[in-house]
């Protein structure tokens, strides 16, 4: 009895030891997919590696949609996490404002994060009033179309190089059992695919004008109208695609049961883990072949304010390790995503990422809707655009009509 | 020493004592709840509760905005079918299983089990009954009947009758249940002397026995109706809200502006309609059973 004591405040002291060196700093992410599971893993590793700090996986299943809510309800609660991940952008504002989360700037000007970011615009959304209060992880855009190059073949086509081409397609892709595109039903999918049409059939500087400034005569206007029209060519042409998750769709287009997908560059990790290979099995057009550009959009996390001297000195430390070169593309080529910086090496990327790389080097890029919109108006166009793509009977006019509401009355 | 009157207050003491914490739980999280969120649904509050007032405009925006009224007719559907589905089915099978039946206990096992389980895993095991491609129809197709179509979850105009088949499966088990225990409850001797008067036995179901089970049915009612207000779980994992908005219900609508949208004032405003519209019911039918009372 006394020997089992002993050990046990042996242990304890141990415990009490380890403690004085380091803290176990608690991240929460709602990266539970294959890929991004692995591509986590790699910034745990690292942390670990390159700091006696344990990393304490807070993982949340369910997605950003079901992740956000739980983060943010624990840091109002007084429970806050070591770290979080949100997407760049709006999303953190009022946490930020509310002086829940810890300015950073400290880390960012130490690490020279002002010199080595790329796009620049990644770390201006991460900054309020001067201070940075996030550590910029990736760049993921949404701007791609995928397709099977198997489905086409079957019809005798050519694989289209543009989305005129890709719609002309579309009657005989039916004719012959195949879906032309794969649509999810979940709500963000369809507002996410109507605004690649919008940056892509519109331009860029169309989005930026509606989202940005809020600009409702422009949203009423005929350019608008024609991405209306597009959307309503692209709903006939997602008729059948009876799926949920957007996994599920870009498995229709790998298993050439559909024609095409328009997704954001994560979709690519599903053709990896396929064995499928780009320009044989499969397609990706960036900007849908009509305008190279991409967003950049991406993960981002922000460290809550905990009043703990050893937690704060991980937090520093994680926040230096997540932009460090060999952690960029380690992370980087598990997730499928762009490093943010463009001094690493990704000589292992495939040939889609390979285009992403150029297309961000040369300078067409353009920012997420993440970045200008707020979530409550992301809500209303997803409640917005789930309803058309899925009901045949709402007309373009209509939609646009609701859609000019949520851009005039958008904060 | 006269002996001093007992005072009101004190009688029953400890009894009061033992309901403190209650009362103040009711108070605090009940109404002081509800007055909280009735106050900031007029405020602009997105992520976090501001106090900045703005008016009715949260609910001007509630009103204009199509998914809200789906999801209220969705409700209503929903609300009404079941009402009186589950009634009707639960008393049916009751009085079925009161017919002094063999192997009663059986029938009313298998008849409650469905109620055992949650909504997730009853939401769950109706989406993929009623998927087309693995469901029902799948079953149907392979025996030959390849005309036959049945896929109620991917049809925006049927949805909400797809839930309701998944609802009333689970549930009617339980008014079954309280149905029979109403039955038992009824006397012989008016069953006897129903007999002897010659009285069919369904009139003496619909004009004696019902009337005289008024209580068990009240219970029910409520029971049932607490059940359609706070329809959610079964939306969500049966259909996730779809096709589109299609399968929308309100509760489903104020978890995603509060949480999801980020505008708690939005989800506060659409959860004040809905305890409007539980009052609009509740005041009426509880004056009528509680406040009627006193002249009998």
């Amino acid at each position: 009895m006394k020997s089992i004591r002993t050990v046990l405040t042996a242990t304890t002291a141990l415990c009490a030891a380890g403690s004085v060196y380091a803290a176990d700093l608690e991240v929460t992410h709602w990266w539970t997919s294959g890929g991004e599971a692995a591509a986590v893993a790699e910034f745990a590793r690292e942390f670990e590696a390159q700091t006696d700090n344990t990393w304490v996986d807070g993982a949340i299943a369910g997605g950003g949609g079901t992740a956000r809510p739980v983060m943010v309800s624990r840091i109002i609660g007084g429970d806050p996490m070591g770290a979080f991940q949100f997407n760049h952008g709006r999303q953190a504002e009022e946490l930020i404002e509310a002086g829940l989360l810890r300015d950073m700037t400290h880390v960012a000007e130490a690490e020279g994060w002002k010199d080595i970011v790329n796009p620049p615009s990644l770390l201006d959304a991460c900054t309020v009033d001067g201070k940075i209060y996030c550590a910029p992880v990736n760049i993921h855009s949404w701007q791609w179309l995928w397709l099977s190059n198997a489905a086409f073949e079957k019809t005798n086509q050519a694989v289209p190089t543009n989305w005129d081409e890709f719609v002309a397609a579309a009657p005989a892709l039916r004719e012959a059992g195949i879906t032309p595109m794969a649509l999810g039903g979940q709500p963000w999918q369809s507002s996410g695919a109507f605004n690649v049409l919008m940056a892509t059939l519109a331009g860029p500087d169309v989005l930026q004008q509606i989202y940005g400034d809020g600009d409702a005569e422009m949203a009423a206007g005929d350019k608008m109208t024609r991405v209306f029209q597009a959307a309503s060519n692209m709903r006939e042409m997602v008729q059948g695609s009876n799926v949920q998750d957007w996994n599920q769709a870009t498995n229709l287009v790998i298993t050439d049961q559909a024609g095409g997908q328009i997704m954001g560059d994560w979709a690519q990790g599903e053709f990896a883990v396929a064995g499928e290979v780009a320009g044989t099995d499969y397609t990706c057009l960036p900007g849908l072949g009509v305008i190279e550009v991409i967003s950049t959009g991406g993960d981002a996390f922000y460290f809550p304010e905990t009043g703990d001297a050893e937690t704060e000195a991980a937090q520093d430390a994680l926040a230096a390790t997540l932009l460090k070169p060999n952690t960029q593309v380690a992370f980087n080529l598990k997730k499928g995503s762009l490093p943010v910086r463009s001094d690493v090496d990704l000589e292992t990327a495939n040939d889609c990422m390979k285009k992403g790389l150029e297309i961000l080097g040369s300078g067409a890029i353009m920012p997420d809707v993440n970045m200008l919109n707020t979530e409550d108006t992301n809500n209303q166009l997803n409640d917005l655009f789930v309803q058309f793509f899925q009901d045949p009977s709402i007309s373009a006019d209509d939609a646009q009509a609701r859609f000019v509401d949520i851009v005039a009355s958008k904060d | 020493m006269a002996a001093t009157r007992p005072i009101r207050l004190f009688r029953n003491i400890s009894a009061k004592i033992a309901a403190i914490p209650m009362i103040l739980t009711a108070m605090v999280v009940f109404v002081g709840g509800t007055a909280w969120t009735v106050t900031y649904s007029f405020t602009s509050s997105k992520l976090l509760p501001k106090a900045k007032f703005v008016g009715l405009d949260q609910y001007e925006r509630l009103w204009n905005t199509p998914r809200w009224l789906v999801s209220l007719e969705n409700l209503l559907i929903y609300g009404i079918c079941m009402m009186v589905l589950s009634l009707v089915l639960g008393f049916v099978l009751a009085a079925l299983l009161d017919q002094k039946i063999r192997f009663e206990n059986t029938f009313r096992t298998i008849l409650l089990y469905p109620f055992a389980l949650s909504f997730i895993v009853t939401g769950l095991v109706w989406q993929w009954l009623l998927n087309p491609d693995f469901g029902i129809q799948s079953v149907i197709h392979r025996m030959g009947w390849t005309s036959f179509n049945f896929d109620p979850l991917y049809n925006a105009d049927i949805v909400i009758f797809g839930v309701l088949i998944a609802g009333l499966w689970q549930g009617t088990g339980l008014v079954m249940c309280l149905m029979l225990a109403g039955l038992r409850g009824i006397d012989q001797d008016i069953w006897k002397a129903a007999r002897v008067d010659g009285i069919p036995s369904w009139k003496t179901y619909i004009f004696i026995v019902i009337p005289m089970m008024r209580p068990v049915f009240i219970t029910t009612l409520v029971i049932i109706a607490s059940g359609i207000v706070r329809l959610y779980d079964l939306i969500v994992a049966q259909t996730g809200g779809g096709p589109g908005i299609a399968s929308d219900v309100p509760a489903k609508y104020v978890y995603d502006y509060m949480f999801q949208g980020q505008n708690l004032g939005q989800g506060f405003a659409a959860s004040t309609m809905m305890l409007l519209a539980v009052l609009v019911v509740v005041i009426p039918w509880a004056y009528l059973e509680f406040g009627g009372k006193k002249h009998v």
